[in-house]
């Protein structure tokens, strides 16, 4: 996953990166989500100025557009924090902690699973399974997976973020 | 692959599976390196997948005259003191006379002697955590292709009935006969065939697809270009889940590596058969893992769910006649070219035939992959193998098939692995995920789980699925809430039957199993105030 710091920039970038990222994927078989995956992998989301360039480009309604971005989970339409932690919350995670890990680390960033801090810095999320049930508690932190976490090792960890 | 001993050249094998980066492979492989140069000893790493003793991640294995001996868990820091003790020495027990890295406390002795492996019949696993998954000498040169060769060698109505008499069936969680799958695509006329992998792997408690398209990608292709040939397919897709980054990288290497090759392309080792393969992202969501929901995500749509019939084997993707099997299924299929349909089968019990890739999670002290022929019972497989709890407190309860499987109590664990015998014992096999709990589990709180899961995940078009899983979450509420809650059982009995009578598919249908078992066999959970005393035994 990217972090990403910027924004989309102006319009008539939004419609280049648009287009090109139509361009590279437009040959293969039912494009939708490969554009998508290749829009948010630049900017790190999808902004909703995109769905109209891209339902044009791909000949499809706005309201496709919208449909499959807002079912699927990994497409965002606002920019995250500068970080991310996202924490296993499936059942073989559970099994060793994982609902308490969640607790304890809302409480100490101040935010809720699925925002943001205030001031920008992490969004925490939740993520059913990563297939490393059998090392859990397991999360991902800026895009790396790390087993058997606590909130020790999970401070370490963005500690070194932080500096 | 041997060195021999002259050969100045150390050869280590360090996993590159995301289980073991998870717990700190890669800074191992870096300090190792480190520490070679520090002492003057020419290394060659090897980065492998992993041999599925997770617990033991960082795994580390010196090549030796005898085969590999093992280190694990191995910490960065403990590598200086074992290369100073002579474990780069590679010599299995001191005979140089020097080595004193056995006494260390990871020391293993030769991996292949570990009960954990030596028990296992390894068919999808066989080159997992030994070879460099993308190497295609390494490949061949541990039996890779040989099932594909074959195939080629015979019609396609011949590999077809080979993989019938192997008597294989779906590992993705249904268990259905690959053979007649096959054979209704094959005898479906079109132009346009297809053959889809499902590497959705989106259930709790499995990462076997994981573990196999990461340390052993080229048999997950060769076993697609088989189905391929077999079904009169051109064009095969790898449905892959996006959390699977590590795999994704894997599988890239290896496509481009099996095209560059001449394994893929326009002239399949120089049959004159045309297949290629292409890797589709998912985009979060498990309903995906079901097949029609799969199909629709792969033609760029929300991953709603198809009626069926039109089956996909007839009407598939873009409604062109398509094979879609789980990765392990195909896994298995380049073996059963190479040896033989009933050689196969002579492995496993009844109707469950061939080997089964168990996977050991959650409140486990010994977690991992096991691959060994189906009818092991369940409670050899978490106690003997497993060893039971991580935690070493009591174990309570097992989950088995995912976030839609049973809950088997600890005293029920008695029960061979075979579909038709977990059926009978109202639990359901699936993927071969199975995860334990100990007894600090609050089982009203798993069954609330199982109901919030599918609430999120739900497709939304039926509404036994999409409304009955928010109202079973307020039920189970009410129940430990104290309200009513004779009432209220009485009514999540009636949601659960109308869930699953009333369900499109398995995602809602299927979705009161975990919740009725927990209902069933731990009565007192579902009891005011039970949740307090549960924190507070933790
Ligand atoms: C909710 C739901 C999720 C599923 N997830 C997966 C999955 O992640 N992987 C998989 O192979 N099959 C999954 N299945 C089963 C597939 O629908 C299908 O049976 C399977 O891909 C067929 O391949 P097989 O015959 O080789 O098992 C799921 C089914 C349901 C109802
Ligand atoms: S049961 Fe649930 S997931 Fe399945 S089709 Fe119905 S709403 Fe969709
Ligand atoms: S349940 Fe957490 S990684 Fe699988």
């Amino acid at each position: 996953m990217t972090i990403t710091t910027g924004t989309a920039g102006n319009a008539g970038d939004l419609s280049d990166l648009v287009r090109s990222a139509v361009d590279a994927h437009r040959a293969e078989r039912g494009p939708l989500l490969v554009i998508l995956h290749e829009i948010q992998e630049r900017i790190g989301f999808v902004p909703p100025d995109a769905v109209p360039l891209i339902a044009r480009e791909l000949n499809l309604s706005r309201a496709d557009v919208h449909g499959v971005i807002t079912f699927y989970k990994d497409f965002r339409s606002e920019p995250v924090g500068r970080h991310s932690i996202e924490l296993c919350r499936a059942e073989a995670c559970q099994a060793v902690g994982a609902e308490a890990l969640v607790a304890e680390l809302e409480q100490e960033l101040g935010c809720k699973t699925g925002s943001t801090t205030s001031n920008g810095a992490i969004t925490l999320d939740q993520v059913f399974c990563f297939g490393n049930c059998a090392l859990g508690p397991t999360g991902r932190i800026d895009g790396r997976v790390h087993g058997r976490l606590d909130r020790d090792t999970i401070a370490e960890l963005l500690k070194e973020k932080s500096r | 692959m041997t060195t021999s001993s002259t050969s100045p050249i150390t050869r280590v094998y360090v996993s590159r599976d995301s289980a073991a980066t998870s717990v700190g492979a890669n800074e191992v492989a870096d300090a190792l390196v480190l520490a070679a140069a520090a002492a003057g000893v020419d290394l060659h790493v090897v980065r492998t997948g992993t041999r599925g003793m997770l617990w033991l991640e960082p795994l580390v294995e010196v090549e030796t005259p005898a085969g590999r001996v093992g280190y694990g868990p191995v910490s960065p820091a403990d590598v200086d003191g074992l290369v100073a003790a002579g474990m780069l020495d590679g010599v299995l027990d001191g005979a140089g006379g020097h080595t004193t890295a056995r006494d260390h406390p990871s020391y293993l002795g030769l991996v292949e002697d570990l009960p954990w492996m030596r028990d296992q019949q390894r068919i999808c696993l066989a080159r997992v955590g030994v070879t460099d998954p993308v190497s295609t000498t390494d490949y061949e040169a541990h039996g890779g292709l040989a099932g594909l060769r074959h195939a080629l060698s015979l019609d396609p109505q011949q590999v077809v009935a080979e993989v019938t008499d192997s008597g294989l069936r779906g590992r993705g969680g249904a268990g259905f006969p690959a053979g007649i799958k096959w054979k209704t695509v094959a005898d479906t006329p079109g132009e346009l065939k297809f053959v889809c992998c499902n590497a959705d792997e989106g259930d709790s408690g499995t990462f076997a697809d994981r573990m196999v398209m990461e340390g052993d990608p080229f048999a997950l292709l060769e076993g697609m270009t088989i189905a391929g040939y077999a079904v009169g397919a051109s064009e095969g897709y790898i449905y892959l889940r996006s959390e699977y980054p590590d795999a994704a990288h894997a599988l890239k290497e290896a496509i481009d590596a099996a095209r560059a090759a001449g394994w893929l392309g326009a002239d399949v080792l120089g049959s004159g058969y045309t297949f290629d393969i292409h890797l589709r992202i998912g985009a979060g969501a498990y309903i995906c893992g079901e097949e029609t929901s799969m199909l629709e995500s792969l033609e760029g749509k929300r991953g709603m769910v198809r009626a069926k019939p039109p089956i996909p084997a007839i009407t598939g993707l873009f409604g062109k006649p398509t094979v879609v099997n789980n990765v392990l299924t195909l896994v298995s299929v380049p073996t059963i070219l190479a040896e033989g349909g009933t050689k196969y089968a002579e492995l496993g019990v009844d109707r469950s035939r061939g080997t089964q890739v168990f996977q050991l999670a959650g409140n486990i002290a010994r977690g991992g992959a096991f691959e060994t022929a189906f009818g092991i019972s369940l409670e050899k497989l978490v106690h003997e193998y497993g060893g039971g709890t991580r935690t070493g407190r009591p174990l309570r309860a097992v989950q088995v098939g995912g976030p839609l499987g049973q809950y088997i109590p600890a005293d029920k664990l008695d029960i061979p692995t075979d579909y038709e015998a977990f059926a009978a014992a109202d639990a359901m096999l699936g993927h071969g995920g199975i995860t334990v709990f100990d007894d600090t589990v609050d089982m009203a709180h798993m069954a609330r789980f199982a109901m919030e899961f599918c609430a999120e995940e739900s497709c939304g078009k039926c509404t036994p699925c999409r409304v009955g899983s928010i109202r079973g979450v307020e039920t189970i509420d009410k129940i430990v809430g104290g309200v009513d809650p004779d009432g209220n059982l009485a009514l999540l009995n009636d949601l659960c039957e109308l869930m699953t009578d009333g369900s499109l598919c398995a995602m809602g249908g299927l979705t009161p199993n975990p919740v009725r078992s927990a209902l069933l066999h731990f009565p007192e959970d579902f009891t005011p105030g039970v949740h307090d005393r549960k924190e507070a035994a933790r």
